[in-house]
């Protein structure tokens, strides 16, 4: 249920291959089976683990580091309402406040429909746009508490599916290295020669 | 009035000052590859290939280029700590940009991101880095997705790669992506992250990355703002580049002004030269305090930065008269607090921050963060006694040991106590914690102590989250 699909699967061994130890991969793979899933399964760790060639506990023990993974369901969007220093002076509280009033739960909760799950975060880098909040990871800027209200009416009637897709998804571009421009991974013990372009006279003298 | 700000470019605000980094901001399409070779892009790496790498290494070295990340060291030195004839070497760009009050790194992904590119490219180059990971913060959707489209254009038209512009030159950046954690940001987590591992530090010394790295080979880890000048550096000379800003701190730099001013924003501004006076009041900066309030304090360098008072206004964006004066320039981040600001609820945002963000490591930021977080939550809320003051100073002395950096005020009749301070942790977090403590304590002590009155008055309490923020 939870697996990798085909596409994922495919893009996940394309992202292993960039990096010299497959390990490397960890949380991008993570972050893949969340988009997957809204959310990070048991069965999604024990096959990143298989991938990646580590122990099923070694990919919990780094995916429950960062704070992004979500190891039970949560809501579809993620309201996160910044609280650290310039939003909290420029009035954060009353965003936050206003939040839980028009959500019905208390910040860590998500609302009974599933929809929902509402967080009190730490500075987004958007300082001086005071207070900020992003909903799964897209910002909305000088916000007020009707402005949070408002948006938490339009999440509720549908209107931004287009701009902010569900939890999991960052960005909606990737990386792809084509196969005929890339240098490629090599094991960072077994080729210990210099890069082509450095002149080994050069290179003595530095 | 001289400020101009952009619909495509939230929070950035030009004005008539030179402009390094941020020169294609106000082209609505500033991220495209046709834009940035309409504007003289890839130029900066087409002039490096046509020098031997040590030349390029050289000119870098020339220009001073201080790093952007916080702690202000050479760029062109770091590049040259590498252990000779060891390789792979690694180039890591720290895009976890996550400093309270900081943001700059960001804007340069979003809204530049082939100079980011180019920059990395003329770093591997000179330093011989044969593969490079650019690690952008997991929260910047939007970068990430800038950053993608860059690399994919960038892929396709010869300049990344094997044999870059038929130089002979090849090298592959991965885009990497993290996923929420501060400490990460500190070079040596970052690399563990990269490995990917919990992204706790590593102790050092005797070995830095720049020895031992990215799987145990020689890295260097450079700032996305650092890396962003170095096209302009390889295209225009080092000398174009240290005829801007002063001897000790050349070029320009990027600072992003919030809180209680009236047109908070990020400038890039003339570095070493303009002073907080200028960027709080003038009318090209921030143009005065909101409301027409007066100054309280402001943080100058970020969360981590002991305050300032008005009395330090007259400095310059200087780093070594910023430290001498008991503070630090950081990332670049300045925080300003009017005459209306409950400081000791100022401080628990921050010292709330810190603990949070404490990855556990180092005994004295885990539990000295979270204790001075809880002591000071009890004094904010009017639950507190004068004990807890001592209290607060105390478990601070368990992080810093010694003489904490402070700033001088007339009206305390308090002389400045340099920076930096002494730390019984492997990184900067612990410290972050109390710092905010100390500076509010020292410089605002009066407020503390009407808080822990026998009156016991009830003041209004932060919202915490419930079960944590997680």
């Amino acid at each position: 249920m939870s697996r990798f699909n085909a596409e994922n699967l495919s893009l996940a061994r394309e992202i292993i291959g960039r990096y010299p130890r497959p390990k490397s991969a960890l949380i991008p793979l993570l972050h893949l089976a969340q988009e997957q899933e809204g959310w990070i399964s048991e069965e999604a760790m024990r096959e990143i683990a298989e991938l990646v060639g580590v122990t099923p506990a070694e990919v919990r023990g780094t995916g429950t580091f960062y704070e992004m993974f979500h190891f039970e369901p949560i809501g579809r969007y993620l309201l996160n309402i910044c609280g650290t220093m310039s939003c909290a002076l420029m009035g954060a509280g009353d965003l936050l406040h206003a939040a839980e009033e028009e959500l019905g739960v208390r910040a860590g909760g998500t609302t009974p429909d599933g929809l929902i799950t509402l967080h009190r975060a730490e500075c987004q880098a958007a300082c001086t746009e005071a207070p900020c909040l992003q909903v799964n990871y897209r910002y909305r800027f000088r916000v007020t508490p009707d402005g949070v209200r408002e948006l938490i009416s339009e999440l509720r009637a549908g209107s931004l599916a287009d701009e902010i897709p569900p939890h999991g998804t960052l960005a909606t571009v990737r990386q792809h290295i084509p196969a005929d421009r890339a240098v490629g991974a090599v094991d960072p013990d077994e080729d210990t020669s210099p890069p082509s372009w450095v002149p080994v006279s050069v290179e003595g003298a530095r | 009035m001289t400020a101009e700000t952009y619909p495509w470019a939230p929070g950035f605000v030009a004005g008539d000052r030179p402009r390094i980094v941020t020169s294609r901001f106000g082209h609505e399409d500033s991220h495209t590859l046709e834009r940035y070779l309409a504007t003289g892009g890839y130029e900066g790496l087409r002039a490096a290939l046509s020098k031997s790498p040590s030349e390029v290494h050289d000119q870098v070295r020339g220009s001073t280029l201080l790093g952007r990340g916080g702690a202000g060291f050479p760029a062109g030195v770091k590049w040259g700590l590498t252990p000779e004839g060891v390789f792979p070497r690694y180039l890591v760009v720290n895009g976890d940009e996550s400093e309270p009050g900081t943001y700059k790194d960001r804007l340069l992904m979003e809204r530049d991101p082939h100079q980011l590119i180019e920059g990395c490219l003329i770093a591997c180059y000179a330093a011989g880095l044969s593969r490079c990971f650019l690690y952008i913060r997991g929260e910047m959707a939007l970068a990430q997705e800038r950053v993608a489209s860059a690399l994919n254009e960038a892929y396709a038209a010869g300049y990344i790669g094997r044999d870059i512009l038929g130089s002979g030159f090849g090298v592959d950046i991965v885009l990497h992506w993290g996923a929420g954690a501060y400490v990460v940001g500190e070079e040596t987590a970052l690399i563990e992250s990269l490995e990917g591992n919990r992204g706790m530090p590593r102790l050092k010394p005797p070995f830095f990355p720049a020895a031992i790295g990215l799987y145990g080979k020689p890295t260097i880890v450079n700032n996305v703002e650092t890396l962003s000048n170095l096209p302009f550096i390889a295209a225009n000379g080092a000398e174009a580049y240290t005829a801007i800003g002063t001897e000790t701190s050349p070029g320009t730099r990027m600072v992003a002004v919030s809180g209680h001013v009236r047109r908070p924003g990020v400038y890039e501004i003339v570095n070493g030269t303009t002073t907080f006076r200028d960027l709080l009041y003038g009318e090209e900066f921030c143009g005065g305090i909101r409301d027409g309030n007066d100054l309280k304090a402001f943080v100058p360098g970020g969360g981590s930065a002991p305050w300032f008072l008005p009395d330090q206004l007259d400095l310059p964006f200087e780093g070594r008269q910023v430290g001498a004066a008991g503070s630090m320039l950081g990332s670049g981040a300045i925080m300003v607090m009017d005459s209306t600001t409950d400081i000791p609820a100022a401080a628990l945002t921050l010292t709330r921050f810190y603990a949070h963000e404490s990855c556990g490591k180092c005994v004295p930021c885990r539990e000295g963060g979270t204790w001075l977080m809880r002591v000071l939550e009890r004094v904010v809320a009017g639950e507190g006694t004068t004990d807890d003051l001592d209290l607060l100073l105390e478990v601070g002395q368990s992080i810093c040991p010694g003489d904490m950096p402070h700033a001088s005020s007339e009206a305390l009749g308090l002389d400045a106590t340099p920076f930096p301070y002494k730390m019984t942790t492997i990184c900067f977090v612990g410290p972050s914690a109390y710092v905010p403590v100390h500076s509010a304590l020292t410089l605002f002590r009066s407020e503390f102590e009407s808080r822990v009155a026998p009156s016991r008055a009830r003041t209004r309490i932060p919202v915490v989250a419930a079960g944590g923020g997680q």
